[in-house]
């Protein structure tokens, strides 16, 4: 056998232990992101990255967050792609993250990448789209009932919304804690508990999801649904009779972002995949929901979203939101949680 | 006798070491599916978040928080009102079975038994679809909700009935038709002839069916999960605790909570079922009732009324699964099974599901088979048989919320051996496996206590070891009853919710769960749909079962008939 051979072979067998090694990578990846989406988002990494099999766990945002937390000395997941800003960064405090660049972050609005890289650190999370907070409105069963459409937030504590009102529980739900989150910021501490009070006496329930507040809307179980722009408008593109209210006083939001779990195994493909998470490419992709993504320049407007929702967002103070996570979860529970689902 | 035969010996010697061999390795089989879970279950109730010890610190918090403490009188309240309409008309539909000449009987027996095939999520969604904002019958609740205490106890008699119905039915049908002769004859007037006959010769099985039925009613999971809203119970609270707030020691604590009235029942049950004993004597005629129109008529309404709210309530979830766009857009359509890009894993939690169902119904049957022999028909090692037979009884008293979250705490430990178990479908089958194990020991334990023991006795005077004795003639034998156990641990794996809950990972996503997890996020027709596909494919097990045993009575069992 001549040197050339041998090496040939030896390369071929290389080579082909390697692919088999690749297509080994299982990727165990914590998410909040809609369960209609995961495949989807899965699939487009995996057009670029077969090699690597994501294996999702999906719940929603405070589950989530609290089962990272759970997990913080033996972590079962490699990379988290799809959680709020506001709980990555009660992630960081804790020293969860691995701090990481990824390849093409610089191209990101740096709105959307954690803000101590702008220290000279590496990133340890970075974002990938805004989703907003919206009012879904049952037209129907809102003029059978004489249920008027609301305009504003503080339209919900009139009394002729009592019991018509279905928001999700901010404890479990990333949706229901930046509502929540938004008040504090537009209103300041004590108006918000009082306008939450008077709001209170209006709900019908607190639901577990951000979704399932528009999908009682939509089957016209409830009449008003606090949930997200996304869920609303998927659900009037499938024809459901609602309206979609983005109330006057402005929106709450918070960002996607994703981040590699400090200790987590798997890194190289860990990095892979946060590599690909800032492409333009996947903010294309995010932007098939999402009307505000990380990536400057990629998103197109949205059926059912208002074009001018950007301007109607309001200034979002992560840090704050994340730093009194815990305290004001804690409050909201003793005050409220009467009228919460079973979880 | 002292000198025997040393081959005979010999041979006695190897047997009697695999038989203790197999003693063994089921009470190690039954220690670490249950006791050693409970144990660490109990350990991590008196521990704090860093696992030290606090005493009962735990405890007294819990009663110091009214939105936890608040559960147990919910609990009891629904329990007790279920309990008290189900055993109430499950006494009326067995009457009618048992001491009436209503016309369709083995039909409502059919009907009767529908609701054990669907998944006790199923009633709570179509309930919503019945008497929810939008339901058809909204106003019969006159003002009040379905989501709360209302929907839970409906739920639940929706798909506890069956169970009360079986127990009572066999109660009435055990009955010496000399008494009431005597009574006749006599002149005793009906109702006291029912007061002083009827009553007192059902009281256990009366006080038995009670029991059951409030078990499995303050231990449900998945109906108070659905329609409860904000009405919690112990069940839901112990998901909400480990779940929802990743709180495992409170959750610890809800589940010692609710362990006790299940013990408790459990209790009463193993006092009544010693003295039911010797009832009924060999002498006894069985009675035959005569028409009598009026009764008759009565009874018939009474089932078939029973039997029409059965059908209405799994028709709603067959229909809601079909429903384009509830209640805006009425045509039909098939995309709600399609389950593409939604929550719970669509048609692969399904075919885990079955998967768990097959595995548990094989292996299951084996394991409980062997073990039901060994405590019955083998001899020797009087106590490890005793402490087999307890343990095999242990599980009818452990809720599967608690027995699901026993597991994780032992299982997930860092430094358990058996830790690669965890995150499995293997778990999965022995979590299901011991959860329901009590009902298919005791229906071993029957069909072997009708085999007369000299089989054995010849197989051994044959000088044929056990274990051939084992397969050539009382496995056969008993084949409809390991037929029974082995379809009721495919039904059950196919429906249950609360143990694995705590123990599916994203690779052995369960349908069950997938239920609960679409209903959570607002998909209620996708919900049905899955709800649906569980109770059609339990059904169709069912059918191929029946089927089978038919079969197999016609032919195999040829002996029965000709004694």
């Amino acid at each position: 056998m001549t040197l050339f051979s041998r090496s040939l072979l030896g390369g071929t067998v290389a080579l082909a232990m390697a692919t088999a090694a690749q297509a080994a990578t299982q990727l165990t990846v914590y998410t909040a992101v809609e369960s209609d989406d995961l495949q989807k988002y899965a699939e487009r990494f995996n057009q670029t990255h077969p090699d690597i099999q994501i294996n999702w766990v999906r719940d929603s945002t405070g589950v989530i967050t609290a089962r990272l937390l759970a997990e913080k000395d033996n972590p079962r997941a490699d990379v988290i792609w799809g959680l709020a800003a506001t709980s990555l960064l009660v992630l960081e405090e804790e020293g969860l993250l691995a701090r990481y660049a990824p390849k093409g972050v610089e191209a990101l609005d740096p709105k959307f990448v954690d803000p101590s890289a702008q220290n000279g650190h590496d990133p340890a999370w970075v974002g990938m789209d805004a989703w907003v907070a919206a009012i879904c409105y049952n037209t129907i069963e809102g003029e059978r009932l004489g249920v008027p459409m609301p305009t504003t937030w503080e339209d919900l504590t009139r009394p002729e919304y009592q019991g018509q009102v279905v928001m999700p529980n901010p404890s479990s739900s990333g949706t229901g804690y930046l509502d929540v989150a938004s008040w504090m910021q537009l209103w300041g501490e004590e108006a918000a508990w009082d306008y939450m009070d008077r709001l209170h006496d209006n709900i019908a329930r607190y639901t577990h999801s951000g979704s399932a507040p528009c999908n009682l809307a939509a089957s016209g179980e409830a009449v008003v649904g606090i949930s997200f722009a996304f869920r609303g408008a998927r659900l009037k593109s499938q024809g459901a009779p609602i309206e979609l209210v983005f109330p006057e006083e402005g929106m709450g939001w918070d960002m996607e972002a994703a981040a590699i779990v400090e200790g987590g195994g798997n890194r190289e493909a860990a990095e892979t995949l946060l590599d690909w998470a800032v492409s333009r490419e996947a903010n294309e992709l995010y932007n098939e929901g999402y009307a505000v993504v990380a990536y400057p320049g990629v998103a197109q407007p949205i059926e059912n979203y208002p074009e001018d929702i950007t301007e109607r967002m309001i200034d979002a103070d992560f840090a704050w939101a994340a730093v009194n996570r815990e305290r004001l979860l804690e409050e909201w529970q003793r005050r409220y949680d009467g009228k919460s689902e079973s979880r | 006798m002292m000198a025997r035969p040393a081959i005979l010996t010999g041979r006695l010697g190897s047997e009697t070491l695999v038989r203790l061999g197999v003693l063994l390795f089921a009470l190690v089989f039954l220690s670490l599916g249950l006791l050693f879970p409970l144990a660490a279950m109990l350990i991590k109730s008196v521990q704090d978040r860093s696992g030290d010890f606090v005493g009962l610190a735990n405890f007294v918090r819990y009663f110091q928080t009214p939105a936890l403490a608040g559960s147990i009188v919910n609990s009891l309240v629904v329990a007790l009102s279920s309990t008290v309409i189900v055993v109430g008309l499950a006494f009326l539909c067995a009457y009618g079975i048992t001491r009436t000449c209503m016309p369709g009987k083995r039909l409502f027996r059919m009907l009767a038994i529908l609701p054990i095939l669907a998944p006790s999520l199923l009633p709570a969604i179509s309930l919503v679809y019945l008497f929810g904002n939008q339901g058809w019958f909204r106003e019969a609740l006159m003002g009040q909700s379905i989501y709360g205490p209302i929907g839970i106890v409906m739920g639940m008699c929706f798909w506890i009935f069956p169970h009360a119905l079986m127990i009572l039915t066999t109660a009435l049908s055990t009955s010496d038709a000399r008494l009431y002769e005597a009574a006749e004859t006599l002149g005793t007037a009906k109702w006291r002839s029912f007061l002083t006959i009827i009553l007192p010769g059902i009281r256990y099985g009366l006080i038995s069916c009670t029991f059951v039925v409030f078990t499995l009613a303050i231990t449900d999971f998945g109906v108070p999960k659905i329609i409860g809203g904000q009405f919690h119970v112990l069940a839901t609270d112990v998901y909400r605790q480990v779940v929802g707030q990743q709180n495992f020691q409170m959750g610890a604590v809800v589940s010692v909570i609710l362990l006790l009235p299940a013990l408790a029942s459990f209790a009463v049950d193993r006092w009544v079922q010693r003295r039911q004993v010797a009832q009924l004597s060999s002498r006894a005629v069985p009675w035959q009732p005569t028409p009598n129109p009026l009764r008759d008529w009565v009874f018939t309404l009474i089932c078939y009324t029973v039997g029409a709210v059965i059908l209405t309530v799994i028709g709603t979830a067959i229909y809601a699964s079909l429903v384009q766009f509830w209640p805006y857009n009425l045509s039909l359509t098939l995309r709600h099974y399609a389950f593409e890009g939604l929550a719970g894993g669509g048609w692969a939690a399904w075919l885990n599901s079955v998967k768990l169902g097959f595995s548990v119904a094989v292996v299951g049957t084996l394991v409980i088979f062997v073990n039901a022999w060994l405590v019955e028909k083998s001899d020797g090692y009087r106590p490890l048989r005793q402490g087999l037979h307890l343990l095999a009884m242990l599980p009818m008293a452990v809720p599967g919320m608690v027995l699901g979250l026993a597991y994780i705490f032992f299982f997930n430990q860092a430094g358990n051996p058996l830790n690669w178990l965890y995150g499995t479908l293997a778990i999965l089958v022995l979590n299901t496996l011991v959860h329901f194990y009590t009902v298919c020991h005791l229906t071993s334990i029957t069909a072997l206590k009708q085999l007369d023991s000299e089989f054995e006795a010849v197989g051994a005077s044959l000088k044929v070891p056990f274990w051939t004795t084992l397969r050539r003639v009382t496995l056969p034998v008993s084949l409809p009853a390991v037929l029974d156990v082995s379809v009721y641990l495919f039904v059950n794996a196919m429906t249950t919710v609360s143990a694995v809950v705590f123990l599916y990972t994203s690779d052995t996503r369960l349908a069950s769960v997938a239920v609960m997890h679409l209903d959570e996020a607002g998909y209620f027709a996708s919900a049905a749909a899955m709800a649906v596909l569980i109770f059609f494919t339990s059904l169709g097990v069912k059918l191929v079962h029946a089927t089978l045993s038919h079969l197999l009575l016609t032919r195999a069992q040829r002996w029965r008939q000709a004694g």
